[in-house]
């Protein structure tokens, strides 16, 4: 199947009770699928394409404020136009699942596939000391795998969840195992806004706390809460690590070229093994770090100008070099130059 | 086995559903398959491109640079991708609309004239049915019966009726095909 197309179908099959979106290449798959399959028929699941990006976030917003699981999907200068909504989902305290299938940026950039956006993803995007969780599939199964872990995730923190795909990922074809269905979910949380009972009170959600020390208590919830995401989300795999000199870390499609680098690698006899982080955030700092102890140096390879590179450097912390090797503007790199770039910025460097 | 393969050419010759065929055929057969579509404004009414792979391992990247084998139906699409085939590998080319023949000499050079051969069957649509063929003869990496059932999972369910044509293309390409220069 079709990344985006199996994608959507995952949504159906994970018990969705909406979605919301607006086209955008290279993810317009996703909504045409949704509304071609039609899910209410099979699940009374809602599908809408709303008039504009932000009309779908906040659409979003209302739907998982009564307590619904809620996805909307986009790609890069789409979700630009999403994240006042994200940082007010965030603020609420609200679960939701968001798509970003990342083309080129900034501005209109490009529709060929980039990984520009992980500091967007990662860092916040919107406003506030906010954190979203943030998944990066490598596959077609990842993207399926992905939306129903994305849901029970943003369900177990009531946190908005992003899926960090990318063009390449989103428009290629691949075999994939889909899940069965899962009942749309019948429970009412008790903080989901669906009327006023008697004898109990008013649930009300909002963003918004004028008084500054009642912020700040927000503030401090949210903070532990990101510190048990960090203490129990992280997922990432690692590839011939055990006898290697040295170290690739890529994340999404770009971990699937570097893969290739690092089979070409092997041949010459360099020992070269890779980590990929399944999430962003939470990051799996603390096995990099353990890694870069025996490393003689890593390279990150991403489609973008350098933004992983960070996280990586931080949790390296200058125990060994870090190095980054990118291509952006939709650019893809190729295996070949990924060597080389191993070859040159660490081996050589 | 990894087969990694390149096909190229106008959008309408049916370059995408090409490799869609055969990746659902490697499916059907119990292999690892990857597609991967060009989907820039190029296809819209321009050259279109997909790199399909299919290998009894796991696939790791799902784009490449170089390739066992290039299928290239137009001029821009050989001048493009004619560097790209592996010393050794396979080029196949249109005969229809090239204006000059592959110049390299350390791959395997095969024409088809599936176009003429398309408008003989009276149905220019089995073109790329025809293309298939040719290259399932000199690469058989599929079973010709699990190509046919990647075919019906690409085809919509009204034209069903049509698979028997198509699989008459697919014989009237291996017969048509041509060996134009073996590798040095």
């Amino acid at each position: 199947m079709k990344g985006n197309e199996a994608l959507a179908e995952a949504a159906i099959r994970a018990g969705a009770d909406a979605y919301f979106g607006y086209p955008i290449t290279p993810q317009s798959e996703v909504i045409e699928y949704l509304m071609r399959e039609n899910p209410a028929d099979r699940t009374g699941m809602q599908v809408l394409q709303a008039e504009s990006e932000i009309a779908a976030i906040n659409m979003v917003y209302g739907a998982a404020g009564c307590g619904k699981r809620v996805m909307t999907s986009s790609s890069s200068p789409g979700i630009s136009l999403k994240m006042e909504g994200v940082s007010y989902i965030a603020g609420a305290e609200l679960p939701c699942l968001l798509v970003n299938v990342v083309r080129g940026g900034p501005g209109l950039g490009t529709i060929q596939p980039s990984q520009s956006d992980y500091f967007q993803a990662v860092k916040g995007g919107g406003h506030g000391d906010y954190k979203m969780i943030v998944l990066a599939p490598a596959t077609v199964q990842e993207s399926v795998d992905y939306v129903k872990l994305g849901f029970e995730l943003a369900f177990k923190y009531r946190n908005p969840v992003m899926i960090l795909s990318d063009g390449i990922i989103g428009q290629m074809m691949e075999k994939v195992e889909l899940f069965e269905q899962q009942p749309r979910s019948k429970e009412e949380p008790e903080w989901a806004t669906v009327g006023k009972k008697e004898g109990k009170d008013s649930v009300i959600v909002t963003s918004l706390q004028l008084q500054s020390e009642e912020q700040e208590k927000v503030n401090l919830r949210l903070q532990a809460k990101y510190r048990e995401v960090e203490k129990n989300e992280v997922m990432y795999e690692t590839y011939n690590c055990e006898d290697a000199e040295y170290l690739f870390a890529a994340f999404g499609s770009c971990a699937r070229i570097t893969r290739k680098a690092m089979e070409m690698a092997r041949k010459k006899g360099i020992k070269v093994g890779l980590i990929r982080p399944q999430t962003l955030y939470p990051f799996p700092a603390d096995a990099i770090s353990e890694l870069s102890e025996r490393m003689k140096g890593i390279l990150t390879v991403e489609m973008n100008a350098g933004q992983m590179v960070e996280d990586v450097r931080l949790a390296v912390n200058g125990k060994t070099p870090v190095e980054h090797f990118g291509r952006f503007g939709g650019v893809i790199p190729s295996p070949e130059e990924i060597l080389e770039a191993l070859e040159q910025k660490i081996i050589g460097g | 086995m990894t087969e990694e393969i390149i096909i190229a050419g106008f959008g309408g010759q049916g370059v995408l559903s090409m490799g869609q065929i055969l990746c659902y055929g490697g499916v059907m057969q119990g292999k690892e398959v990857s597609w991967m579509p060009s989907y820039g404004p190029e296809m819209r009414g321009g050259t279109a491109n997909c790199t399909a792979i299919i290998s009894d391992d796991q696939i790791s990247s799902p784009v490449l640079n170089e390739f066992d084998t290039a299928i290239v139906l137009n001029q821009p699409s050989m001048d493009k991708f004619e560097d790209a085939v592996k010393p050794g590998g396979l080029l196949i080319y249109e005969e229809n609309g090239m204006t000059r023949k592959p110049k390299r000499t350390d791959i395997n050079v095969c024409s088809i004239a599936a176009y003429d051969e398309s408008v003989r069957m009276n149905n220019t649509k089995v073109f790329n049915m025809i293309v298939i063929g040719g290259f399932l003869k000199v690469k058989p990496i599929l079973e010709l019966n699990k190509v046919i059932d990647g075919l019906k999972k690409v085809l919509p369910e009204r034209y069903h009726h049509l698979v028997p044509l198509n699989e008459e293309a697919i014989y009237k390409g291996m017969d048509i095909i041509k060996s134009e220069h073996k590798a040095d």
